[in-house]
């Protein structure tokens, strides 16, 4: 147990280094085109390019470069953003701040609805309520984030003018300015975890030991609560957990979309904008964030599991 | 003995294989599901191989800017979904746009599922080290977010055709490995592999004749979930402007390119997003219907 | 049991049905069944009979699809059938009560023991949760379960096969129902186990005065369990009657072509071979007009046999309740079935084609604890074979018996060259085959040693046709290469094993379990081979089929001479059709011998246990009742010694613990491995006694 534990978070850093070590070569070395034209842009003259390069520490051997890099980052070192002619941390910070806003009321949405809606339609498989949701699970999965937000714009924003178009924030914080980027990721994401707990619900109501349960003459509501639910709602937390990993996606399109200023938008502009520093540095972020809810997911799965936990 | 020999030797021929996909694509008529999303794929299909037909304009053709649908052009036709900001014919953007997004999707899933069962017949059916190292590979690509990994090889390496399916590729072949090495896993113990094995079969034989058609069911409803999914990708990298370089149509750029003017013309941003939903909402409904009659029998 | 007394359960013209999208499927029809207080009344029958259903129809829990068309089920006066689900939720679980198949399936995996027991209880009576505690111990105790604190903090994947069936019994007695149905509640179980289960299932009647339906499809568990018999044939019950009349005449067709497939120890493969029962059992909606089993039965009459639906009547001069569903019963002379011309000549044992000497595998398994990264002694040997020394000649059949743990499948993937041994030889006509795996064995080398598997539905490939998968064998041994040739032979190879010539078109999935095996074994059989091992070819079909199934690999194996290799768990099967058996435990030989000395003393006790364990359907033969205490061990933490000191009833002191036992010549090639000095075990009494041809009044 202790060791599986251990195992896991060892596996944990050993994902994050070897992420970096990708990014490391995708972005910073000439792998993929020289960095340096990457960041002056086509019409730099080769001597400016090296001047850039001897000025940035580019002309040391790769392994040492990569060493200094991931000890910046070990350090909270950052770097500085070349769009934003500042410390990448004082760009970063409050655009995470507002991401885990949007994320935490999409999950706090979300989750109860998913779960009980998909716990509701498992119990009794093939009803009008079954039916219904994964017909809406299906119909919400199969439009993408983009056209949701033009299709709910259309609806609340140009046509009933109740919602705001934009999400930029820009007169101070507005609840009403992120009711439509939480609506959309919450549609998206419904429909996936409203499945998948319906079906692992559906899955352990079949098993045997449900209906030996209930020929013990058990009542209904301890059947349910007792016997099923415990072993039916193991899956969905992992799903759940491995929603963070797809969350950080959805953000990317939602806040692009919004004009919010979240990180995801941040992302992107800097690598619209070839701002390699910002985008490493977003990019390690998200993969630290991804990775640590995956432990976390497999960790607690272990831990709801009696066959793994006591052997 | 020889009287008895009425059974004539069979005549190998693919139409009868043939025949047998039609069949057991006629088993969805059992489901109205898969049926509507049969008809939705179909449909997009259809149009993707006649658009040369369909389209009464060239889509990159600057003829008549913000024309609202329904108005008659100078050639005689009409702009039956109107025009976007540049007066190019949404329709025959659209049309066109079929063949884009139904070109690269198919082929990017092939490629994907070519290397992802590669990958997932070796490690499940091999083991040891080969499965620890393949399954550690995709554990590390699947722990991206896959957007961001997207963003980042596209920024790095150019968006172009070639460019999105090679990405696609590196980031969906490992979901689809860990499907496979997990059928792979449960169906090397069946005693038809052990018999095919004590005959002295290679493992590569054991492993495409053996092993890969009887994973073929959860495998094609996966395939038909992984088109939609791919064509979402597709256009949400279009909508990101991280897509095929313009002027080509591509439902996810022809997004962005007109989002901003929404608010005085919501048309031309809604017709592509209808048509990529729909698309996506056909082979979602297909695999519903597939899963749904591979569980009945 | 006293007459007077009300009856517990009475099922008066049941019919129920299943309702799929085919139409209606009937599944019982026309049952009638009474259970007195105290009694144990067993229905038998092969899968697909409907006794499982009639069980769940008791318990009122068909599912969505399933019904009861008519009839009625009345339990202690009311009408289970017209009740609602809070009534029946106050009987579930306190008066009738039920045991599965798979005990572990129907444990909460996620729940310890002492809820799962307490729940019951608290919830159909008005009890505090001390009393509830106290009383689940209590009844741990009374199922023979050892420590039962310990078991109340458990988890169910933390106990064995046999632990968890006790517990579900447990269970199942907890508010002292008056009524329990068991189905198949050993058929997960190893044999020695299983005989545990058994006596206790036995004892329950006596000690709580509880009435049992016991379902199972073996008649030999139903002869040690039961007090009164109901045999089911596609649906409907064809014979009832108490152990004895039933079993000493049974009257119908079905009944007594049952009988005839089993092998009792009576049977002997030359002299008095299986006689299987032809066709196959029919689906509900192929069932022909009047008598279900006419198209199968020897005495169908046409006109007679073939119109209307017959009842269960009376049969004449038995017992008052041995009832019978058959019209030409009285007709029927039992006795003169047996033709000479199914009598055969024994064969004449040729060379030595196979001799195992010293044969060891064991497999390196890592051992990830945490106290095994600290002693740094982190991989394990699982011995799964260990010092294997056998042999095997021409035309010979050598059954390995053993249960689950003992390394007959492993012994049979090396000599396969699946694995490689890791110590000693398998000499093969000769040449040493243990550690040459199957891609670097010539093509004869894979030719001659062939394999027939154990589980129906696993052994074709469903993607291919039959004729292609065949024809790849042939193809791939070389035999031949022209497509015509090839055809021709897979035509021959068809009526080799009795299955129409058009069976090469078909898949796998249109095919029946027999029908399947038949296949596989044909199969086998292809590029002649000289030895071909069978790894419980027939454990998975029904009795009828099975029989059948068994004469015909006997029949091929006369044919061409083959050494066949029997591995099994099933002692009966062993003594029908082996020549000589090896007896098998946590991979080492504990006795080996021809089939006449093993089944006589001197005894390995471990075979003695084994032979009082196996069931035996024939009421005129005694057994000497050997329980063993616990459960196999691991074989990843074998005893030190003997393998068989944890369980042994003849266990002599500590150098059982210690020291394991070397083999005994007791003479000729029959030898057992024991401290046990062999006069002191040929002094033991025979454990199967069978009456003096004189005294049998059963005509079998």
């Amino acid at each position: 147990m202790v060791l599986l534990l251990l195992k896991r978070i060892g596996f944990m850093f050993f994902t994050m280094i070897v992420v970096s070590i990708i990014l490391f070569m995708l972005l910073e070395t000439g792998l993929t085109g020289d960095p340096a034209t990457r960041v002056l842009g086509n019409f730099a003259s080769d001597a400016q390019k090296e001047s850039w390069r001897n000025q940035h520490g580019y002309n040391q051997p790769v392994v040492v470069r990569y060493a200094k890099w991931l000890g910046n980052f070990a350090t909270g070192n950052l770097g500085t953003s070349i769009r934003y002619k500042g410390p990448v941390k004082d760009v970063l910070l409050p655009r995470l701040w507002n991401t885990a806003i949007l994320g935490f009321w999409t999950f706090a949405i979300m989750i109860p609805l998913s779960l009980i809606l998909g716990v509701l339609s498992g119990m009794k498989e093939g009803s009008l309520l079954d039916r219904s949701i994964s017909i809406f699970g299906i119909l919400t999965t199969s439009v993408p984030e983009f056209a949701s937000a033009v299709f709910f714009s259309a609806l609340f924003v140009f046509g009933l003018k109740w919602l705001p178009g934009t999400s930029s924030m820009s007169g101070g914080f507005e609840f009403k300015q992120l009711i439509l980027p939480a609506m959309v990721l919450v549609v998206y994401d419904f429909g996936y975890v409203a499945r998948m707990t319906r079906a692992s619900m559906a899955e352990v109501m079949q098993s045997q030991y449900v209906r030996s349960a209930i020929l013990k003459g058990l009542p209904y509501r301890q059947v349910i609560i007792r016997h099923a639910l415990r072993n039916a709602l193991i899956a969905p937390f992992t799903v759940i957990m491995l929603q963070i990993n797809w969350l950080l996606s959805g953000v990317i399109v939602v806040e692009f979309f919004f004009a919010y200023k979240g990180f995801g938008a941040l992302l992107l502009e800097a690598s619209l904008n070839n701002d390699i520093v910002l985008l490493e540095a977003c990019a390690m972020v998200a993969v630290v964030v991804a990775v640590g809810s995956q432990t976390i997911a497999d960790i607690g799965y272990t831990f709801l599991n009696p066959r793994i936990r006591f052997t | 003995m020889a009287t008895k020999s009425t059974t004539e030797m069979p005549s190998v021929g693919y139409g009868a294989a043939i025949l047998r996909v039609i069949k057991s694509f006629g088993l969805l008529r059992e489901s109205w599901v898969g049926m509507i999303g049969a008809f939705l794929v179909l449909f997009w299909v259809l149009v993707a191989i006649f658009a040369p037909w369909i389209a009464q304009f060239d889509p990159n053709a600057n003829i008549l800017p913000f024309a609202k649908p329904g108005t008659m052009a100078a050639s005689g036709h009409t702009f039956w979904l109107g025009t976007d900001h540049m007066g190019r014919d949404l329709l025959s953007r659209i049309v066109w746009g079929a063949r884009t997004v139904l070109t690269f999707a198919p082929l990017a899933t092939l490629s994907a599922y070519t290397v992802g069962i590669l990958m997932g017949l070796m490690a499940g059916y091999r083991g040891g080290l080969v499965d620890d190292i393949l399954s550690r590979i995709s554990d590390i690509i699947l722990s991206f977010p896959v957007l961001v990994l997207y963003i980042i090889v596209i920024a790095t390496i150019g968006a172009s055709g070639f460019n999105i399916v090679l990405a696609i590729t590196f980031a969906s072949s490992p979901g689809i490995m860990r499907i496979v090495r997990g059928l792979t896993l449960d169906l090397r113990n069946r005693d038809y592999v052990a018999a095919a094995q004590t005959r002295g079969e290679s493992d590569w034989r054991i492993m495409l004749f053996e092993i890969l058609p009887n994973a073929r069911g959860p495998l094609i409803v996966d395939a038909c979930l992984r088109l939609g999914y791919v064509i979402i990708t597709i256009g949400v990298l279009g909508f990101l402007g991280l897509g095929l370089p313009p002027p080509d149509p591509d439902w996810g750029g022809m997004v962005n390119e007109t989002r901003q003017m929404a608010m005085v013309f919501p048309y031309m941003t809604l017709f592509p997003c209808i048509a990529i939903s729909s698309l996506i909402l056909g082979f979602n409904l297909l695999a519903d219907g597939l899963r749904e009659i591979s569980l009945r029998d | 049991m006293n007459d007077i007394q009300e009856p517990v359960l009475v099922c008066k013209d049941l019919c129920i049905s299943y309702y799929t999208r085919a139409g209606e499927i009937p599944a019982v029809v026309d049952f009638s069944l009474t259970v007195k207080p105290g009694e144990t009344i067993g229905i038998v029958g092969e899968s697909g009979c409907g006794k499982s259903t009639v069980a769940m129809a008791i318990m009122q829990y068909m599912g969505a699809n399933g019904g009861i068309k008519s009839g009625s089920i009345t339990f202690k006066g009311r009408d289970l059938t017209t009740l609602n689900e809070n009534e029946l939720r106050s009987i579930r679980g306190s008066e009738i009560s039920m045991i599965y198949q798979e005990p572990f399936a129907s444990l909460n995996p996620s729940l310890k023991i002492s809820t799962q027991l307490m729940e019951v209880p608290l919830a159909h009576e008005n009890i505090s949760k001390e009393e509830a505690r106290k009383r689940s111990v209590q009844m741990l105790e009374d199922v023979k379960l050892p420590d039962p604190e310990r078991v109340m903090e458990s988890y169910p994947h933390q106990l064995s096969g046999g632990q968890q069936q006790r517990v579900v019994i447990a269970m199942g007695l907890l508010s002292k129902p008056s009524l329990l149905l068991l189905d198949e509640p050993t058929t997960a179980l190893d044999v020695t186990v299983e005989a545990g289960i058994v006596k206790l299932v036995g004892d329950i009647s006596k000690k709580f005065g509880t009435s049992q339906i016991y379902i199972s499809h073996n008649l030999g568990l139903i002869l040690e369990t039961c007090d009164r018999v109901f045999v089911m044939y596609s649906g409907e019950v064809v014979e009832e009657g108490t152990i004895n009349s039933l079993f000493t005449w049974p009257k119908h067709p079905y009944t007594h072509g049952l009988f005839s497939c089993i092998p009792l120890p009576t049977t002997d493969k030359n002299a008095a071979p299986l006689k299987p029962i032809r066709g196959q059992l029919p689906l509900p909606f192929e069932r022909p007009p009047g008598c279900y089993f006419g198209p199968r039965c020897d005495h169908f009459k046409k006109g007679l046999c073939d119109k209307g639906h017959f009842r269960m009547e009376n049969v004449e001069g038995s017992a008052l309740d041995h009832r019978v569903r058959c019209l030409r019963y009285k007709d029927i002379d039992h006795t003169k079935i047996l033709s000479p011309e199914t009598v055969r000549e024994s064969l004449e044992i040729g060379k030595r084609v196979l001799n195992v000497d010293g044969m060891k595998k064991y497999y390196e398994v890592k051992d990830s604890s945490f106290m095994a990264m600290i002693t740094g002694k982190n991989t394990q040997f699982v011995k799964a074979n260990e010092e294997l020394n056998f042999t095997a000649h021409e035309s010979e059949t050598v059954a390995i018996v053993g249960e689950s743990g003992c390394g007959k499948s492993t012994f049979a993937k090396v000599l396969m060259g699946l694995e490689t041994g890791t110590d000693g030889e398998i000499r093969h006509k000769g040449k040493d085959i243990s550690d040459i795996e199957v891609r670097d064995r010539s093509t004869k080398q894979i030719r001659s040693l062939q394999m027939v598997f154990q589980n129906p539905f696993d052994t074709l490939n469903p993607s291919h046709s039959i004729g292609g998968q065949i024809s790849r064998v042939i193809r791939q041994f070389g035999i031949e290469t022209d497509k015509k040739k090839i055809f021709n032979r897979v035509m021959k190879l068809l009526d080799t094993v009795k299955l129409p010539r058009d069976f090469y078109f078909r898949k796998p999935r249109q095919l029946s379990g027999g029908q399947k095996q038949r296949i596989g074994i044909a199969r086998a059989f292809a590029g002649n081979p000289s030895i071909v091992i069978a790894d419980e070819p027939v454990s998975a079909l029904d009795v009828s089929v099975a029989a059948a199934v068994t004469e015909l690999l006997m029949d091929i194996q006369r044919k061409h001479k083959t050494t066949l290799l029997f591995i099994s768990h099933d002692l009966s099967v062993v003594r029908y059709l082996a020549d000589r058996i090896v007896v098998m435990y946590l991979g080492h030989i504990l006795e080996r011998g021809t089939t006449e000395e093993i089944f006589a003393p001197p005894y390995h006790p471990y075979t003695e246990a084994l032979l009082s364990a196996v069931p035996i359907a024939d009421p005129e033969i005694t057994k000497r009742r050997i329980v063993l205490e616990g459960d196999l061990p691991s074989a990843m933490d074998p005893p030190k010694g003997c393998p068989f000191c944890t369980r042994c009833h003849r266990k002599i002191g500590d150098i059982c613990d210690n020291e394991l036992p070397r083999e005994t010549l007791v003479k000729d090639r029959h030898v057992i491995k024991c401290h046990i000095p062999i006069q002191e075990l040929s002094k033991i009494e025979p454990v199967i006694r069978m009456p003096e041809e004189s005294e049998r009044i059963h005509v079998q």
